[in-house]
């Protein structure tokens, strides 16, 4: 499958004109129906979790499905009781520091091993293959006692700063893309006299931004989510905590309130999805290419 | 495009040039030295670690096979710990494919509408998995929670969910099929890439709908099915952010820092999977030898995991897919 046949694939309403392959009306209603009620179970989650952020904690404790009042108070004060903006200006430093120093470490890195005829490329791949398959916990006591030594436990640099040196599964993303882009343009610009990093910058970048932009989608969203780093390096230093770290604990630390716990959730959940609806493309783009180019 | 393709063609091939040889040095430097040095060394150093007993204090003292020998014949929960990642390993990823797969032919039928289902069904495995954890341990809270609640309304008592050790595994696995949308959408993908002429072709030989999904369909989608069980498999193994978040949520306690290894495991050790136990002795006991001898028993199963990987999925061969 090619990169323009999974957009073309995948992007919504370009599907074909349905084929009714003699297919009944009430096989259609059969089947929109288990549609239906599967797509209201999936919603259903989410709805709870909405309208409980709006209950009083008394109401929380009653088994109400509905607020009343609608207390939109709940918001305003985790914003005040708890320092949410430091949990959030945490993830965010986290999230796109790890994301831009991956760019600028395993795109190159990435071209190298798609378009440029090194030694020993393969074993490259395959250890970097290997490395990104293998559960982190394998090298994790090594690597604690490197940080320990740099005495940088108790922050998330030591959870930011491996990015500059690569990482493994966007290297292996963004290679599978860079296969996709004709090895021609290449030999024009070369013939045209460009430099090797005048092709990486000017031809194969512009050429290969979705998968740029999945792999930094990928990133960022894996170290926005991150629960297991935090809790390693970060845990007992709570001016480091990110949010998802912070509301993992939130419930215990302030009581059993479900009410504003549900609050943390929604702030947790919203910034995700909104920024989906807005990359719904490349989000979709990249889960695929990921999947399906095995 | 096609300009500029014609163009290349027609000339001869470039010379390849020293400087190129340069360029790719330099580009690929500093993920060599990524490999190197946080992957091969403590690749390595895990092993050595192994065989040593080293508190991040005092220097490693060589103690030869004695965390082996403790692991296998004197560890009181590796072997419980080591069961429950089975049980994740062995249910919850292929119960996510199973569903993802259904959910997926639903819509790969429902042509129109597509992208909208698609929406629907992909956004939970957007969640961050703590919020989601944090989310159904509301839902399935035995007092209050509206799961509960609304099977009390059909005359159902609600049971315990994730205080219930006999349950607390099947709860996550509802969170697991809740978030497959990531699988659903692979497989979404490849069911639509399935050539329509073949089917035309079954058509015409008489084949029925259940034959053409088996002899058609299937054998398409295969290597997607291969590589979705494989990495599941692969991240059931290391199952670790879920169930440490609903034993603490659930338990209801404040953890903080190595607090967090009281909460592992709640209810009765029922969440308590080998990453979790390996977590608590090496980084809450600070016991990084015996840790260390964990992650080699994990390396070796994992490994054999990665051979049936790479053996069967073209992406990973380095002359690429196509």
């Amino acid at each position: 499958m090619t990169i323009t046949d999974t957009r073309t694939l995948l992007a919504p309403g370009t599907a074909p004109r349905p084929v009714r392959r003699g297919r009944s009306f009430f096989g259609w209603v059969a089947e929109h129906t288990v549609l239906c009620v599967l797509a209201v179970l999936f919603i259903a989650p989410i709805v709870f979790v909405a309208l409980t952020s709006l209950m009083s904690s008394d109401q929380t404790l009653t088994g109400d499905l509905l607020p009343d009042p609608w207390q939109w108070s709940n918001y305003r004060e985790v914003v005040v009781s708890t320092p949410l903006l430091r949990w959030f200006g945490n993830s965010a430093l986290y999230a796109v520091c790890a994301t831009v120093f991956m760019a600028l470490s395993s795109v190159p890195a990435a071209y190298v091993l798609a378009k440029i005829k090194i030694p020993h490329a393969n074993t490259i791949f395959l250890i970097i293959i290997v490395a990104m398959l293998l559960p982190p916990q394998v090298t994790a006591v090594p690597v604690y006692i490197m940080w320990s030594k740099l005495h940088l436990t108790g922050t998330l640099l030591p959870l930011i700063l491996p990015n500059l040196l690569g990482d493994a599964f966007s290297i292996f993303l963004l290679r599978q893309f860079f296969l996709t882009v004709p090895t021609e343009y290449l030999d024009a610009a070369r013939m045209d006299g460009a430099s090797e990093f005048r092709i990486l910058t000017r031809v194969v970048i512009p050429m290969a931004k979705p998968g740029i932009a999945a792999a930094a989608i990928f990133m960022f969203f894996g170290s926005w989510n991150d629960y297991y780093g935090p809790l390693l390096y970060a845990s007992e230093n709570p001016s480091w905590w990110p949010v998802s770290y912070a509301l993992a604990t939130f419930r215990g630390s302030h009581g059993t309130d479900w009410g504003t716990t549900m609050t943390l959730t929604m702030l947790v959940l919203v910034p995700v999805v909104v920024v989906f609806f807005f990359a719904q493309r490349t989000f979709v783009e990249g889960i695929t290419l990921s999947g399906v180019k095995g | 495009m096609i300009r500029g393709a014609g163009r290349a063609s027609a000339r001869p091939a470039p010379r390849r040039r020293p400087r190129g040889r340069w360029f790719a040095i330099a580009m690929l430097a500093p993920a060599l030295l990524g490999i190197l040095v946080f992957f091969v060394y403590p690749l390595i150093a895990s092993l050595f670690f192994s065989f040593t007993s080293y508190d991040l204090v005092s220097p490693p003292e060589w103690i030869g096979l004695r965390n082996y020998e403790y692991l296998f014949t004197k560890d009181p929960k590796v072997w419980s710990a080591a069961l429950n990642t089975l049980w994740f390993i062995v249910f919850l990823t292929p119960v996510k494919i199973i569903m993802a797969l259904c959910v997926a032919g639903l819509l790969a039928r429902a042509n129109r509408a597509a992208g909208f289902w698609r929406t629907i069904f992909y956004l939970p495995s957007l969640v961050p998995p703590v919020a989601s954890v944090v989310a159904f341990v509301f839902l399935f809270n035995p007092g209050t929670g509206p799961v509960n609640h609304i099977l009390k309304v059909f005359g159902i008592e609600g049971p315990l969910w994730f205080n219930d050790p006999s349950l607390s595994k099947p709860s996550l696995m509802l969170l697991g099929i809740w978030v497959m949308g990531d699988m659903m959408v692979i497989f979404l993908a490849a069911l639509l890439d399935v050539p329509k002429d073949q089917y035309e072709a079954a058509s015409l030989d008489g084949a029925n709908g259940v034959q053409k999904v088996w002899y058609v369909t299937l054998p398409n989608i295969v290597p997607v099915l291969v590589f979705s069980l494989v990495t599941g498999l692969i991240a059931s193994l290391q199952y670790f952010t879920e169930a440490a978040v609903a034993s603490g949520v659930a338990s209801g306690k404040a953890t903080v820092g190595s607090g967090t290894a009281t909460t592992l495991g709640y209810p009765d050790g029922s969440l308590l999977t080998y990453t979790q136990w390996l977590y608590v002795r090496g980084f809450a006991n600070y016991q990084l030898g015996y840790a260390s001898a964990l992650a080699v028993l994990l390396f070796i199963v994992a490994a054999a995991f990665l051979v049936v990987l790479l053996r069967r999925v073209d992406a990973f061969n380095p002359e690429g897919a196509k």
